[in-house]
């Protein structure tokens, strides 16, 4: 077992801390279908929002035990944004794992399992899904393609003493120990992400993107289309609270919920 | 021959009832239907055997059940699950163990499916604002949205195997902290009553729960109020950065419909929208529009609501 060495002195233990970030469409952002695709030419791309919790994390574990943090994407040139990003925010190194194409869960698990055994990483934080496919497949799946063990939904993550990890289960949260190396995957929760400074920024646009390229196995799920969401007929519109007692009497005799 | 394998849902130690929404994905997807109860007690099983559609009921049994470790689950369900289409719940515990299980047999997993049609199935992408339609060549582990698919009958009759079975489980729960308040969690109600900015303060939020009393429902939050107001936790919120929800019915008070808000709650059967500003974007996707203050429209809304029950 590798220990998290909380109580090891500092600079013997190195811990290698990865960070797993993709490029988004900012969630704000309208999404529009051009043929049988979505068209994302004029959207603006951002950190997927979970991603921050994790990259937050992985930097609070640095902090806590020593170590690297290094993020990585899987993407093309244009997906190097995201790297500068956690680079502004803090991360010591940056990779970009050069693939365009589509990937499925398995494609791109193998990919990452790949770079994380080469690399040596101990532990791997992602957010718990992306913002646009919402899947949430990677953090689980990578610790199954690596053997490690892995919670989803993290809210917290403690470093005091022994590793722990606040993630819900059943009727409330559960404090959770995890013995690395290990894949957790962040949720939002109470946790406040760290922004970048200028002097954080200024060292991000100097930062060299390590570029890896990568054997991509075949997906068995291939991309028939992609559609907007069928429009809902109009519905009824009422002025004036008055108007409440119709509506309770519509979910009971039309909607037939209450 | 393809084997649909339906993983059954559980919920606090028993079936939850979207399993037999699951059983009618199955059969979409497969020729035969072979349920797994992951389970400590394998009497928990019984009732699945007498749904409509279900070939065989293997009970699984395990101390690995007694919580949830994605590792130990996953283990412990692949050692005694036969090959085919596995077919999960998308709640996020199953999302977790879905991916798990299909990174374990190195085969994909698509989630959150809301349509089958022959090998091609559809999921929300971009939280809901477009679809994608993937096609799946062999093997596959899919998770299905809940309140999607018609629910499979009774009137099965299928023989329960109770199989012992373990796993390698990797995390230790080291303590349970139950949630202070008894009120349902958003992602698990049919009806969730909603609050935006536009109820002023988060004490006004006991308005919301009075009407979520009567119909036994969840109280909910847009990303505006959670973030503006420290009472209302991040647990509460519903939207792109907080839980998508699904429910038979979803009242919006005081919420716009940011379209972060939208992308967490369009898909609920029926929506009523509560809002002063006629203009809202809330209205053009809601089945039922109340232009009014929620002061004026909750207070007869609630005692509407008491007189049906």
């Amino acid at each position: 077992m590798i220990s998290l060495g909380l109580h090891g002195s500092v600079g013997v233990i190195v811990t290698k801390i990865a960070v797993l970030v993709k490029q988004v469409p900012d969630t704000n952002s309208k999404i529009l279908i051009s043929g049988n695709s979505v068209d994302l030419s004029s959207v603006k791309m951002v950190m997927s929002p979970y991603d921050e919790f994790a990259v937050e994390n992985a930097l609070r574990h640095k902090e806590a035990v020593g170590g690297t943090v290094t993020a990585i994407t899987v993407g093309g040139q244009g997906s190097e944004k995201v790297l500068k990003d956690a680079k502004a925010i803090g991360v010591d190194e940056i990779i970009r794992i050069d693939c365009d194409s589509y990937l499925d869960s398995n494609a791109l698990q193998s990919i990452l399992s790949g770079i994380v055994t080469q690399e040596d990483f101990e532990v791997v934080y992602c957010g718990k899904s992306a913002a646009d496919t919402g899947a949430g497949s990677t953090g689980p799946g990578l610790a199954e393609h690596m053997g490690w063990g892995s919670v989803s939904n993290v809210i917290e993550a403690r470093f005091d003493g022994n590793f722990s990890v606040v993630a819900p289960l059943d009727d409330g949260n559960a404090i959770i120990e995890v013995t690395l190396p290990a894949v957790i995957s962040c949720d939002k929760g109470n946790t406040k992400v760290r922004k970048p400074n200028v002097k954080g920024i200024m060292q991000a646009k100097r930062a060299q993107v390590d570029v890896r390229s990568a054997d991509v196995p075949d997906s068995t799920v291939s991309v028939v289309s992609q559609s907007l969401p069928p429009a809902k007929p109009a519905g009824k519109k009422y002025e004036g609270g008055q108007a409440a007692a119709e509506v309770a009497r519509l979910l009971r005799d039309e909607a037939n919920i209450i | 021959m393809t084997e649909s394998i339906v993983i059954a849902e559980i919920s606090k130690g028993n079936i939850h009832p979207t399993t037999n929404e699951l059983i009618t994905a199955a059969h979409m997807l497969g020729d035969s239907c072979t349920v797994i109860v992951p389970c400590t007690d394998s009497s928990i099983a019984d009732p699945v055997s007498k749904i409509s559609g279900v070939s065989k009921v293997i009970a699984a049994k395990s101390n690995v059940f007694t919580n949830y470790d994605a590792a130990g689950w996953a283990s412990a369900i692949d050692s005694i699950s036969p090959s085919g289409i596995i077919i999960t719940s998308s709640s996020p515990q199953s999302k977790d163990l879905a991916a798990r299980l299909a990174a374990r047999r190195k085969i994909s997993v698509v989630q959150d499916v809301v349509s089958i049609d022959g090998s091609n199935l559809s999921s929300p992408i971009y939280s809901g604002k477009a679809m994608q339609t993937v096609s799946i060549s062999g093997e596959a582990v899919v998770s299905i949205r809940q309140n999607i698919f018609d629910a499979a009958k009774e009137g099965g009759s299928a023989d329960v195997s109770v199989v012992d079975t373990s796993g390698d489980v990797a995390t230790a729960v080291r303590e349970l902290i139950t949630r202070a308040s008894k009120r349902l969690d958003v992602s698990e109600a049919n009806i969730i009553i909603s609050g935006g900015r536009g109820m002023g303060s988060p004490d006004n939020f006991i308005h919301l729960e009075k009407v979520a009393d009567t119909l036994g429902a969840a109280v909910g939050a847009s990303r505006a109020a959670v973030d503006t107001w420290d009472d209302i936790p991040h647990s509460m919120q519903v939207g792109q950065t907080g839980k998508t929800v699904n429910p038979n019915l979803y009242i919006a008070v005081g919420i716009s419909g940011a379209i972060q808000h939208l992308a967490g709650m369009r898909s609920s059967k029926y929506i009523v929208a509560i809002n002063k500003d006629a203009d809202a974007p809330i209205f053009q996707h809601a089945d039922y529009g109340i232009v009014a203050t929620w002061e004026e429209a909750l207070p007869i809304l609630q005692s509407s609501l008491s007189a049906m029950m």
